[in-house]
């Protein structure tokens, strides 16, 4: 599948939604004829690039990549259909907009990773220009700081992949992730465990592991609701899809070698990060924070290394994509309605919105990981993994503690979760100008976020039409 | 389908909501209805089944977690407790809703409530029960903050569910140890897997203790009760049901269906019977000094589960705390109702010391109080006293200073129940409210009615032998000696008759004793660990990240790329152009590279 909807002319919102539902629509098409009993890569294109490197741009689609695509379309036809009418040149944002869902469409379908990280370039560009231009706030500072981060993450990453390259047996360097594996498998293929810790910070900063988190929440706050659903929903996700696609599955020794690393950092994520949320005063803080402090559950899925773990964390990416999708575009209609997001000159909403404040009442009840939402069984399923993993195969202390930890953040999360949904829409209402004449939601806002709702309670009942993809992965 | 009826209206009432008040109760109450219906046939009939459905999660041997449906005798006996109660308080909400807002958001929540109750009542292992569980604790926070606008709903809302998942924290952690130890979720295997855990017996109670701080969440037990009392902001009928009758006792239920694997901890055991005879008597206390007739009832209820969960250390089989849920969820109920039948007809006043004389003014409020009243006290020939006996027993056999704090416990519960009593329903009206007061229509009356003969009857030999025998027989070891019995019943005069004297014809409160009136401080030193300690940790967590992490680190990195060069100043400039110069650039450049090393 390749990316096909760029050119952009006559109504550009409409082309955009266009698009992006067929888009969407070929998804589910490709999801429901992935033939389950053979498994692995299939669709699958290639075409020769540079024969001399083995370079080839090759496109297909296993279980986690289908997963992710379905993820990316979501978000993407959701957060177009939702997007406000845009003063400054709409035919840019919107292509903005597409570049970033067509990059990631490509970077989740690679194969090579050479193009795995092209397309991801390609997605995360137009998100530093849309700081820049639509942004809100002190956006210059946000882009300038989101461009640090992100690219400094993205050059470590690409130095690891051509380290992986080239540490490959001379004659068989591949960027091709199905014969990186064989080669692994063979013991043809040592990367060194630098790379590994290389591919780590690059790809951990992309998901704003701690210590790299510092540019989330400006950029989520700065950026418009539809970008920054597009990259908490999708984009971060991409270091996370990295890490599962081919780094544990490279490198199983450094892993486990440097699980207590990756285990401290991602239990700072998750009670560190957790009590920095819970001290927010204002909503787009919040869950900015939120979502940096759910990447460490994640993580905790990712360093259990079996299928629960792993199947977990993919299931769980799924519902935090969704789900945080699904808030800032909530926050984004509320922002346009108040002008403040600051909890103490809210209160009270409830009265004069309830469809939005219904719709925000499931969004927080899916984040702090109500049973019947996908983020509980993906919290479930890590949470099984990673026991299963610090009991049976390590018995290791700091295994034990990360795991307490984060079943400890579910708490945390409801706190913070609930506190700001209190604070938000229930109480007196305010008697401030800023909430007196405040409207419900329109439908343009209405129905994409039912959208995402439903599918989040969908794959939250029936968490297996996921899981039997995910499990094929990681078999 | 007794299961999805609730559900299913619970559904259909969101979509319809707004349109017709009459047609979202009349789906709930049709729901409630069938599931009743259903209940009693399943009793009736008395056969186990097992119903396997499909599975949620599959992974082979490792786990495996079906949705999965266990009918057994516990499980007959609570459906028809909490189908027949729902029952009663989803018609009697007909009555006392009519006038308030939000009527079928009101009954969505109910019939939801009532479909996640029944999901605990049958799961047939532990993550499907965890699941309801947390199902029931949402519905639970929905209907307390049914008046949204009102702060102190809003924040009891909050609290309930957060105290609940500190109580959930660890009863997952429990659930994670008892499925690494013994394989397995599910109850039938988990209860006979006792023979692993013979040379660990320190692991078995550890994981025990941590499935216990579920139920210490839910019902409410020291020290994790202060949600309960401030969850009375919601609707009457709610915390009728809920936080009286069923929901609270879900905990003592969980006990109950992993009994024989607890039976095998002594130490576990010991644990919860401390903590729970630490509750019964501590909220007794308290109860004696609060003037908000819901307060007293509420603290009431902690006192009563206190004593549930007392009964699952010390007895021998799980039908004595069982017995003794099945006779409180009538009488608690009751009590409950006729609160809420003095509410309204007081104009939501609920200060018993602006009350006074409604007995005259509404004559089956009173006598149906009456019935609910003695059957909580213990009153010999009222059910109370029945299931509340066994338990004594039971605690006098086991352990001698837990068997005086729960008779202490027991001459206190006469005596705040009697002060109610006397306080609101005797001696002259001491406000408006009171001297006009009316009695409720017959929607509301004729569940107080209907609750009042089992609130008398529910303990009696014959009843038990049906509803609680079939759930294991509780035989005491030795014979108890006769004046146990007749010390309880002393205790029991003991209590009512000093209320009696002492707040007769009262006008104030002749007893003031501010530790009690002031929960022990429990609250304030919460409130105040949650604002300094939690809030402190919070604040300085996020002044790290601010000033240090973010400020330090990219300050630093920033200054280090400005000293580069000022080649990088086209990044910020901010158009494409020079964005896709660059990415074109760069991959010509690594391809480039790659060739030369080639």
């Amino acid at each position: 599948m390749a990316v096909f909807f760029i050119a952009l002319g006559g109504p550009a919102r409409f082309t955009a939604l266009l698009a992006t539902g067929l888009n969407l629509l070929l998804t589910l098409f490709l999801f429901a004829r992935y033939d389950q009993l053979i498994g692995g890569w299939q669709y699958v294109r290639e075409m020769a690039v540079l024969p001399q490197l083995r370079l080839n741009f090759s496109l297909g689609a296993d279980g986690l990549s289908l997963t992710m695509l379905l993820l990316t379309t979501l978000v993407s036809f959701a957060a177009i259909w939702t997007a406000p009418k845009i003063e400054r040149s709409p035919q840019l944002f919107y292509c903005c907009l597409l570049l970033i869902s067509g990059g990631l469409v490509g970077a989740f379908s690679s194969i090579d990773l050479f193009f795995l990280y092209g397309f991801h370039e390609i997605a995360l560009i137009p998100v530093f220009i849309m700081i820049g231009i639509w942004g809100s706030g002190d956006r210059q500072r946000a882009a300038w700081k989101a461009t640090l981060y992100l690219g400094a993450g993205s050059f470590l990453v690409l130095l690891g992949i051509v380290a992986l390259y080239l540490s490959g047996p001379a004659g068989l360097r591949s960027f091709d992730v199905r014969s990186l594996l064989e080669m692994a498998q063979s013991d043809l293929f040592h990367p060194a465990s630098w790379i590994y810790l290389l591919l780590l910070a690059g790809l951990g900063t992309l998901v704003s592991l701690f210590p790299f988190h510092s540019w989330a929440p400006s950029t989520y706050s700065s950026a418009p609701p539809s970008t920054a659903m597009l990259h908490a929903g999708v984009l971060k996700k991409f270091g996370l899809y990295g890490l599962l696609r081919f780094v544990l599955p490279l490198f199983p020794e450094a892993v486990t070698q440097f699980s207590t690393l990756l285990l401290a950092l991602l239990t700072c994520n998750i009670l560190y990060i957790g009590y920095v949320t819970m001290a927010q005063r204002r909503l787009d803080w919040t869950l900015a924070y939120s979502s940096v402090m759910h990447m460490g559950t994640i993580f905790l899925g990712l360093a259990s290394m079996n299928m629960m773990g792993l199947s977990g964390a993919g299931l769980f990416m799924f519902g935090h994509g969704l789900s945080i999708a699904l808030l800032l575009a909530l926050c984004g209609a509320l922002k346009r309605r108040t002008t403040t997001l600051e909890y103490h000159e809210l209160g009270g909403l409830a009265k004069l919105t309830p469809r939005l404040s219904l719709l925000f009442g499931f969004a927080t009840m899916a984040s702090l990981g109500l049973p019947g939402f996908t983020n509980f069984a993906g919290e479930v399923l890590i949470f099984f993994g990673a026991t299963a993993t610090a009991v049976i195969d390590h018995g290791s202390l700091p295994f034990i503690v990360a795991t307490i930890a984060a079943v400890w953040g579910v708490v945390i999360s409801s706190i913070y979760m609930l506190r700001a949904y209190r604070a938000v829409f229930f109480g007196a209402l305010r008697e401030t100008a800023r909430c007196a004449a405040v409207q419900d939601l329109r439908p343009f806002e209405f129905l994409p976020a039912s959208l995402l709702i439903v599918c989040l309670l969908v794959t939250g009942i029936f968490p297996k039409l996921l899981l039997k993809m995910l499990t094929l992965a990681f078999s | 389908m007794v299961y999805l009826a609730p559900l299913v209206a619970a559904v259909l009432i969101l979509f319809a909501a707004g349109c017709c008040k009459r047609v979202s109760a009349s789906l709930a109450i049709g729901s409630v209805l069938i599931s009743c219906a259903g209940s009693w046939v399943l009793f009736l009939q008395g056969t186990d089944l097992m119903v396997s459905g499909m599975t949620w999660m599959d992974f082979g041997k490792v786990l495996t977690i079906p949705i999965g449906m266990n009918i057994d005798a516990l499980t007959r006996t609570m459906m028809v407790v909490v189908t027949s109660i729902a029952t009663l308080v989803f018609t009697y909400s007909l009555g006392y809703m009519r006038e308030e807002e939000g009527y079928c958001r009101y009954f969505a929540g109910l019939s939801f409530f009532l479909f996640s109750m029944l999901g605990i009542v049958v799961a047939s292992n532990f993550v499907m029960l965890f699941i309801n569980w947390e199902l029931v604790g949402f519905s639970s926070y929905l209907l307390i903050m049914h008046f949204f606008e009102k702060p102190a709903a809003a924040d009891a809302g909050k609290q309930a569910f957060i105290v609940n998942r500190l109580g959930d924290f660890g009863l997952f952690l429990g659930i994670l140890l008892l499925w690494i130890a013994t394989g397995s979720l599910s109850f039938e295997t988990i209860n006979k897997a006792s023979s692993l855990f013979t040379d660990h017996p320190a692991l078995l109670a550890v994981a025990l203790l941590l499935v216990f701080c579920g139920t210490v969440g839910k019902s409410a037990q020291f020290p994790l009760h202060v949600w309960l009392p401030n969850s009375m902001e919601g609707p009457t009928p709610v915390s009728s049901l809920l936080h009286a009758a069923t929901m609270v006792a879900a905990g003592v239920y969980m006990l109950a269906r992993i009994f024989p694997l607890l039976h095998c901890s002594p130490m576990a055991r010991e644990g919860i019977m401390w903590i729970g005879a630490i509750t019964a008597l501590m909220a007794a206390l308290m109860a004696t000094q609060q003037n908000d007739f819901k307060k007293v009832l509420a603290y009431s209820t902690i006192s009563q589960l206190g004593y549930m969960v007392t009964a699952v250390g010390v007895a021998s089989s799980a039908s004595v705390p069982m017995f003794h849920l099945f006779t409180h969820a009538f009488f608690k109920c009751l009590l409950f109702l006729t609160a809420g039948s003095v509410m309204v007809s007081m104009h939501h006043e609920l200060d018993i010391w602006k009350m006074g004389g409604l007995r005259k003014r509404m004559p089956i409020t009173f006598v149906t109080f009456l019935c609910g009243m003695l059957a909580l006290a213990g009153a010999p020939f009222f059910s109370g006293s029945f299931s509340k006996d066994l338990i004594m027993k039971f605690a006098f056999q086991e352990n001698k200073i837990v068997f005086w704090m729960i008779v202490i416990a027991a001459a206190f519960t006469a005596f705040y129940i009697t002060r109610v009593c006397m306080v609101a329903f005797f001696g002259k009206p001491r406000s408006e409210h009171a001297a006009m007061a009316l009695e409720s229509p017959l929607v509301m009356t004729a569940p107080l009615i209907l609750l009042s003969i089992p609130a008398v009857f529910s303990g009696y030999p014959w009843v038990e032998h049906i509803f609680i025998t079939p759930l294991g027989s509780a035989s005491l070891l030795q014979e108890t000696p006769a004046y146990v019995e007749w010390l309880f019943i002393s205790f029991f005069i003991l209590g009512t008759v000093g209320a009696i004297l002492l707040y007769r014809n009262a006008t104030q409160d002749p007893v003031v004793i501010p530790f009690f009136a002031q929960r022990f401080y429990i609250d304030n030193l919460y409130e105040w660990c949650v604002q300094k300690i939690q809030g402190g940790v919070a604040n300085l967590a996020a002044f790290f990240d601010r000033w240090i992490v973010d400020a330090f680190l990219v300050q630093g990195i920033a200054s280090l790329v400005w000293s580069i060069g000022f080649v990088l100043r086209f990044l910020q400039v901010g158009s494409l152009q020079i964005y896709t110069l660059f990415l074109g650039a760069g991959v010509i450049f690594l391809v480039t590279l790659l060739l030369r090393i080639h």
